[in-house]
């Protein structure tokens, strides 16, 4: 206890760690509080890549998709009436009234003291909305059902995006660090799963086996997904492996497993997280897809299915005053994977250490401190 | 020449490999396919007044599947390999009751025609506008180009079929709405069946080459830029080489390899992608019978398709590589790095 007390500290209470040492290398650098350096690392990892990401007007897209997206999947469905036909007259277009609905009474929209939005417990005054997106043959509301459908997307997506992330992360690293006899072999998998067409595969799967939950419709779809991910982490360990780093680490003796974890995945994780919105985007078109096709079973909400109803229900294509009918689930299919790209190329941007630099200057004095 | 047969026999390997896959897919799993089907046979001939003969139904989904399903499975697996690779026989149809060998042979090629042309239109515009807008780089060509580029690449492709066919197709009446080819013509190599083959391979095409494009502008672009800027270039100028020269000799070559080794992925892509297509514009080529064989149940036509699509695909994937070499004179000298 004695130099705790040489060192000014009059209390007699057991000092931990980092103050003891903070405080004693006072002497020639600057001393940080704990808050100084929470927001140092707030600055570090939150902030600065925030600031990075929401520079640029794409990105801000993406993120705002992105945003939106999981908000339905998750509240939406809460705040919006379920779908069933008959709720609104049969065959309603979109913004029925037009702009003039605006000021008039009836059509989509209604302003007015008298009215009132009201979206599960919240009730909004002022406003209301009626049907905006229109209603399909039977009167179900378009707007309705493909916020619905969203929930078992977002599950769909995630558990795609996992899986394939996981499988492809797996086979590259690994292929890429080992190389040799288990490189040959894993690519040779790899290989193989990239040559078998994808949509034919995945027809012939789900034919036979019919999956029914979303999250497992997701990790099917994820096998069309993974190939051509693995073979682009092996190219990048491919590099990585040979840093001197690395070379230290086996020289000690380190297994390949430690190397693997501690070493090179958190030198990939940037390129794994761009990826998770490929791969997210990639298991969106394939289970739309397939529910367009109408070879899954109609056990969970989907896009898709509302795109078969309108194809071959409501002759949307012979008969364009339907259109509406298919138009809306292929635009929410076409933003949703628009956002999901705009999304990636924002986070390769974040990651990218070049663009970082420029923007480490706003966080603080020494850049050393930023990393 | 090392180079070529390790991919040829590579190819192979990926065949038995898959074939594997398939008979696995057909025979292994609870509930497969072949006991549906011989269900179906059973209460076909019951409900025809007959008595089902064990044999007799052993015999009917022998030969719609190509194996007989009470012999041990290796047996089987065998006798599917060798059907398969050596008689080109992959079963009956139970809906056509035909070959599906046949029914698909004569499928085949306008899905590939199709897919082809789609693919080369692709990445023949992946390669021009990425070229162009690296040249242009930073300006705003580039910057309305790059957002278009990705917008489209946003776009699935069958969504783009939709458009194209409710607008051209239905809308403005341009384009016929499905079929091969104008079925009052006479076929053969006439002109005008031509001309009605070209006429009907309009829109699904301009479908594909979405699939085609992708992101291959975008990544083109990236190339070229990145070659722009190496030290090589620099020589080449002060050397006085023409900039015609440098632009397609120096920076395209090199720009080109990486969409190269893409386009051998995309094919499996783009072929794929036919299922889809066909279905949308009643085009019946392989994708078209697919998506039939789902629909209708009829296993053996679907196994059979599914092969097709991977036969094709991996000829399609040894053209590629044995044309590597044209872009890329180094192949077959790939140093074998240390493994640990």
């Amino acid at each position: 206890m004695s130099h705790t007390n040489e060192s000014g500290f009059e209390t007699d209470e057991q000092l931990t760690d980092e103050q003891l040492f903070g405080h004693l290398a006072e002497d020639d650098t600057v001393s940080l509080s704990r808050r100084e350096r929470f927001e140092r690392i707030l600055d570090a990892y939150f902030l600065a890549p925030g600031r990075v990401a929401w520079d640029d007007w794409r990105t801000r897209i993406g993120i705002l998709v992105v945003t939106l997206f999981v908000f339905f999947g998750t509240i939406g469905p809460r705040l919006v009436t379920p779908p069933a036909t008959n709720q609104a007259p049969n065959n309603l277009q979109p913004f029925d009234g037009g702009v003039a609905a605006l000021w008039e009474e009836g059509g989509w929209i209604d302003i007015g003291v008298d009215h009132q939005l009201s979206m599960g417990p919240i009730s909004v005054p002022g406003i209301d909305i009626r049907y905006p997106l229109g209603a399909d043959n039977y009167g179900t509301p378009i707007g309705r059902n493909l916020i619905h459908a969203t929930p078992d997307m977002l599950e769909m997506v995630v558990a795609g995006a996992i899986v394939s992330v996981g499988l492809a992360a797996i086979f590259g690293i690994t292929a890429g660090y080992k190389g040799g006899k288990t490189d040959e072999f894993l690519m040779y998998i790899t290989d193989i799963v990239m040559t078998m067409p994808g949509l034919p595969l995945l027809i012939v799967i789900v034919a036979i086996w019919s999956p029914r939950q979303a999250w497992l419709i997701g990790v099917v779809l994820a096998i069309d997904a993974w190939p051509g991910l693995a073979r682009a982490l092996r190219s990048q360990v491919l590099t990585l492996r040979e840093e001197s780093y690395v070379e230290a680490s086996r020289t000690m003796g380190l297994p390949s497993r430690t190397i693997l974890a501690r070493d090179i995945s958190p030198q990939l994780m940037p390129y794994i997280l761009i990826n998770f919105a490929n791969a997210g985007r990639q298991v969106v078109f394939g289970s739309v897809a397939l529910y367009f096709l109408g070879v899954l079973p109609l056990t969970t909400a989907n896009w898709g299915i509302m795109m078969d109803t309108a194809y071959s229900e409501a002759h949307a294509l012979v008969n364009l005053s339907n259109f509406y009918q298919i138009f809306w689930p292929m635009a929410a299919v076409v933003v949703l994977s628009f956002g999901l790209i705009l999304f990636a190329q924002g986070m390769d941007r974040v990651f990218n250490p070049r663009i970082r630099a420029r923007h480490a200057k706003k966080v603080g004095s020494d850049e050393e401190q930023i990393n | 020449m090392r180079y070529f047969v390790k991919r040829v026999v590579h190819a192979a390997v990926t065949l038995v490999s898959v074939t594997t896959i398939t008979f696995a897919l057909f025979r292994l799993m609870p509930g497969n396919p072949a006991q549906a089907m011989r269900a179906q046979f059973e209460a076909d001939m019951e409900a025809g007044g007959g008595t089902a003969d064990p044999e007799v139904l052993d015999a009917m989904v022998e030969q719609h599947i190509g194996f007989n399903p009470d012999q041990p499975w290796y047996i089987q697996y065998v006798e599917y390999l060798r059907d398969i690779i050596l008689y080109q026989d992959f079963g009956q149809s139970y809906f056509y009751n035909e070959a599906v060998f046949d029914i698909l042979f004569t499928a085949m090629p306008w899905s590939i025609f199709i897919s082809v042309y789609g693919l080369a239109l692709g990445y023949t515009t992946n390669i021009l506008l990425g070229a162009a807008m690296a040249y242009k780089e930073g300006s705003r060509f580039d910057n309305y180009a790059t957002v278009l580029a990705t917008f489209l690449n946003s776009v699935p492709y069958y969504v783009g079929a939709i458009l194209f066919l409710a607008f051209f197709g239905y809308e403005l009446g341009l384009f016929p709405t499905g079929g091969r080819y104008n079925t009052d013509l006479q076929t053969g190599l006439n002109v005008r069946f031509m001309a009605s083959i070209s006429y009907h391979a309009v829109l699904p095409v301009m479908s594909s080459f979405i699939v085609g494009f992708g992101g291959g502008a975008l990544s083109m672009r990236g190339n070229s830029i990145r070659i722009l800027g190496e030290d090589y270039l620099r020589v080449a100028r002060l050397r006085g080489i023409s900039s015609t020269r440098i632009a397609t000799r120096y920076v395209a070559r090199n720009a080109i390899l990486p969409l190269y080794t893409q386009m051998m992925i995309g094919i499996a892509t783009v072929f794929s992608s036919s299922v889809l297509l066909e279905f949308i514009f009643t085009y019946p080529g392989v994708g078209w019978y697919t998506y039939d064989a789902v629909m209708r149940r009829d296993y053996p036509l679907l196994m059979g398709s599914f092969l097709f699509f991977t036969i094709v695909t991996l000829i399609g994937i040894l053209i590629a590589e044995f044309t590597y070499g044209l872009v890329d004179p180094r192949i077959g000298s790939g140093d074998h790095s240390e493994s640990y």
